[in-house]
């Protein structure tokens, strides 16, 4: 596979693809390390081509062993590299937890060095991927001060947000929605762009409720809100792009506009995100609720492989319109 | 073909080990249990291009000989916990064909429930310990099984898998140094398949044979040509018996090839050319199909019955599973916890007029 090109009508991965080719043409500190990356291109091919391009130092495929990439990346990193990290599910993440969460995480804190790390990887379900390739691992890391956390919903913000993620100086967990790989596309513009970290966007304007939200379940927000329209309701949906750092004045601002709020995420309910958008509206903004915060979300449990049951499992339209429309009322 | 693999400067015949002792029907079970497994493994790719198979087909092509060879050697309260490409092993174990093809087709009535996928099951009544995908999570998790036997004064043995990727992970060392610091009575069957996903054997590892390990960890090792039915069984006899005896864990190598890709989808462009069709050569049930026949083991005719025997298993088993229903969709939030938890159909219909206030 060749160069990617810059500019046109782009899917989310290739996006992607672009966003880590153009840092890695920019600036040597940048190299990648994960399984199977570089004469596989990745498994689902977003490191395609980058081997015959930068050569093995600069791609590196690793053994099967995701505490030793992360903790690799850490120490280049200490050395002024700019490590990207792919992991090959994120739900395997968990496998080098203890690297990320004690050893990259904490290093500025204790004494003051920089781990400008990148930790990518494919995450999400509706791909009939099962308990172990279907996890959405946001909370477990937003939870751990020191690391940034960002989750991208569109071919734009997962081209900007890699960016910035890499120019990044401190652990960044960037978190690919593999359903929308190459399920969704869009015109990229032909100039160089970043996406800062922890700016929220208004993917529709709205006045009557706010729909706050990120990954894939702002295309279900969008959907739902577009359904609304036809009765006459007028729903924002805002994507947080990064959760760590969190955009709260662009929440506040929209809730406090619209007086109601649904928080809604991909992940299960007990202790997810979406608490903390819950709890950080309650506290900051109550005087402007004109009715309780709901979540929407995926009920406590692992995430099902039968498709029935994942799509019970999955929040969709059809829950996202049920709960607006009992909010509207209320 | 690399050279890593013992086979390479093997014969394409069956060697029979000088210490195998092994008796007729046995040499039988050993062939069904591979073609069973091979067959299985079709039956299965064909429901997948049907699209009745969701998720993925995890072929073990050429494998079936140390899958079948290694879990033959345990007896029934022997503890087992396979790898996905250990189909064989599973069915040795007793595990129904028409279970595998429930769970690969998501059915309600499957071993999960249609909660996970392929052979992440478990089944304790065939001393069965479910995988997770995560590699070199049941090693550890197999040291405690025969810690609790120990305790128990239980005579078992337990054997897992690994593969020349999944040993790679901490996971794999923590469980496998566990074992050998308190010398249990578990067998390591570590595959080198010469590949993990797209990765060759040669980058996953500083060393060329994973058996080199084995006096590091302070247990005994041996490496065997795994696509050998009959040399695979062997090793797996005398590990199992010198672990029973109390001589403790035995790690053994086993050197076969994948020859399918890492999964349906992998169209194996990483392989160089023509060392597929050179392990073809290699193929462990043509090799033992050779044996049995020369041997006078079984006859031309016997082996038709054989083979047609698990075609009509299999038919059967495929029509029972097609006919299962797929699971209730509400079933999806049951048997989380030991208590029950949800009030609610669903978390997301909350009724508002149980609130607090209303
Ligand atoms: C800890 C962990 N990291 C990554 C993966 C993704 N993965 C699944 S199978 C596989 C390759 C396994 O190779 P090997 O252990 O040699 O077994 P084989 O597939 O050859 O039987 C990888 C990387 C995983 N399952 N677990
Ligand atoms: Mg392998």
């Amino acid at each position: 596979m060749s160069a990617p090109e810059r500019g046109g009508e782009t899917t989310y991965l290739e996006a992607i693809r672009q966003g880590l080719w153009e840092e890695m043409q920019a600036d040597d500190s940048v190299f990648m390390l994960g399984e199977d990356i570089g004469l596989y291109g990745g498994a689902f091919k977003v490191t395609d081509g980058f081997l015959d391009r930068f050569g093995e130092h600069r791609i590196i495929d690793t053994p099967i062993s995701e505490g030793a990439i992360i903790g690799a990346a850490v120490g280049a990193a200490l050395m002024g590299m700019r490590p990207v990290a792919e992991m090959q599910f994120i739900d395997f993440m968990s496998c080098g937890f203890d690297m990320l969460t004690n050893v990259a995480a904490k290093n500025r804190y204790r004494w003051g060095a920089a781990v400008p790390i990148v930790v990518r990887g494919p995450a999400g379900g509706g791909v009939r991927g099962g308990p172990f390739h279907s996890g959405q691992a946001e909370s477990y890391y937003a939870h751990t001060a020191g690391l940034k956390v960002v989750c991208p919903a569109t071919a734009y913000d997962a081209k900007g947000l890699i960016k910035a993620a890499i120019r990044d100086d401190d652990p960044v967990i960037y978190q690919e929605h593999k359903y929308l790989y190459r399920r969704i596309k869009e015109d990229l513009p032909d100039e160089d762009f970043v996406v800062p970290l922890g700016s929220a966007r208004i993917a529709r304007p709205g006045r009557d409720l706010s729909i706050v939200t990120y990954a894939a379940m702002v295309h279900v927000a969008l959907e739902a809100a577009e359904e609304l329209a036809a009765d006459g309701a007028e729903v924002e949906v805002v994507d947080l792009r990064s959760l760590v750092p969190f955009d709260e004045e662009t929440v506040l601002t929209s809730v406090a506009r619209t007086g109601k709020a649904i928080v809604l995420h991909e992940a299960p309910r007990t202790g997810g995100f979406g608490a903390e958008i819950a709890a950080t509206i309650a506290e900051k903004a109550f005087e402007y609720l004109e009715a309780p915060i709901v979540r929407v979300t995926a009920p406590d449990t692992p995430v099902p492989y039968s498709p029935p049951l994942e799509d019970h499992y999955l929040p969709g339209k059809s829950d996202v319109l049920e709960i607006t429309r009992r909010l509207l009322g209320y | 073909m690399p050279d890593s693999s013992a086979v390479a400067s093997g014969t394409p015949e069956i060697v029979v080990p000088d210490d195998l002792v092994i008796e007729r029907t046995e040499h039988l079970d050993l062939y069904w249990y591979m073609l069973l497994n091979r067959r299985l493994e079709e039956r299965l790719v064909n429901l997948y291009r049907q699209g009745r198979v969701v998720g993925g087909v995890y072929r073990s092509l050429g494998q079936e000989a140390e899958s079948v060879g290694t879990a033959y050697a345990l007896r029934d309260g022997d503890y087992m916990s396979p790898l996905i490409r250990n189909l064989g092993s599973i069915l040795v174990k007793g595990v129904e064909p028409v279970d595998i093809l429930k769970q690969y087709m998501a059915k309600g009535t499957g071993p999960s429930g249609g909660k996970d996928l392929n052979v992440h099951f478990g089944d304790l009544e065939h001393d069965f310990i479910g995988p997770v995908s995560m590699l070199g999570d049941m090693i550890s998790v197999i040291a405690g099984v025969a810690l609790a036997a120990r305790i128990r004064s239980e005579d078992l043995v337990c054997m897992t898998y690994i593969g020349d990727g999944g040993f790679s992970t901490g996971a794999a060392h923590e469980g496998w140094n566990l074992i050998c610091a308190q010398q249990l009575p578990v067998i390591l069957v570590a595959e080198d398949n010469c590949y993990a996903y797209s990765t060759p054997t040669p980058i996953q590892m500083g060393n060329r044979d994973m058996v080199d390990r084995a006096p590091g960890y302070g247990c005994a090792g041996e490496q065997v040509d795994g696509n050998d039915v009959l040399q695979s069984y062997a090793a797996a006899r005398r590990a199992v018996d010198r672990a029973r005896g109390g001589g403790g864990p035995t790690l053994i190598e086993v050197k076969t090839y994948r020859r399918k890709g890492h999964a349906e989808h992998d169209d194996q462009r990483y392989v160089p050319e023509g060392e597929i069709e050179q392990w073809e050569a290699l193929d462990p049930i043509d090799r033992y199909h050779r044996y049995v026949l020369s041997a006078g083991i079984v006859t031309a005719e016997q082996v038709e019955m054989i083979e047609a025997k698990v075609g009509a298993q299999l038919d059967e088993a495929v029509a029972e599973a097609e006919a299962a229903p797929m699971p209730d969709p509400k079933s999806v939030l049951e048997g989380v916890w030991s208590t029950p938890r949800w009030p609610h159909p669903h978390p997301n219909f909350h009724d508002f007029s149980q609130e607090i206030g209303h």
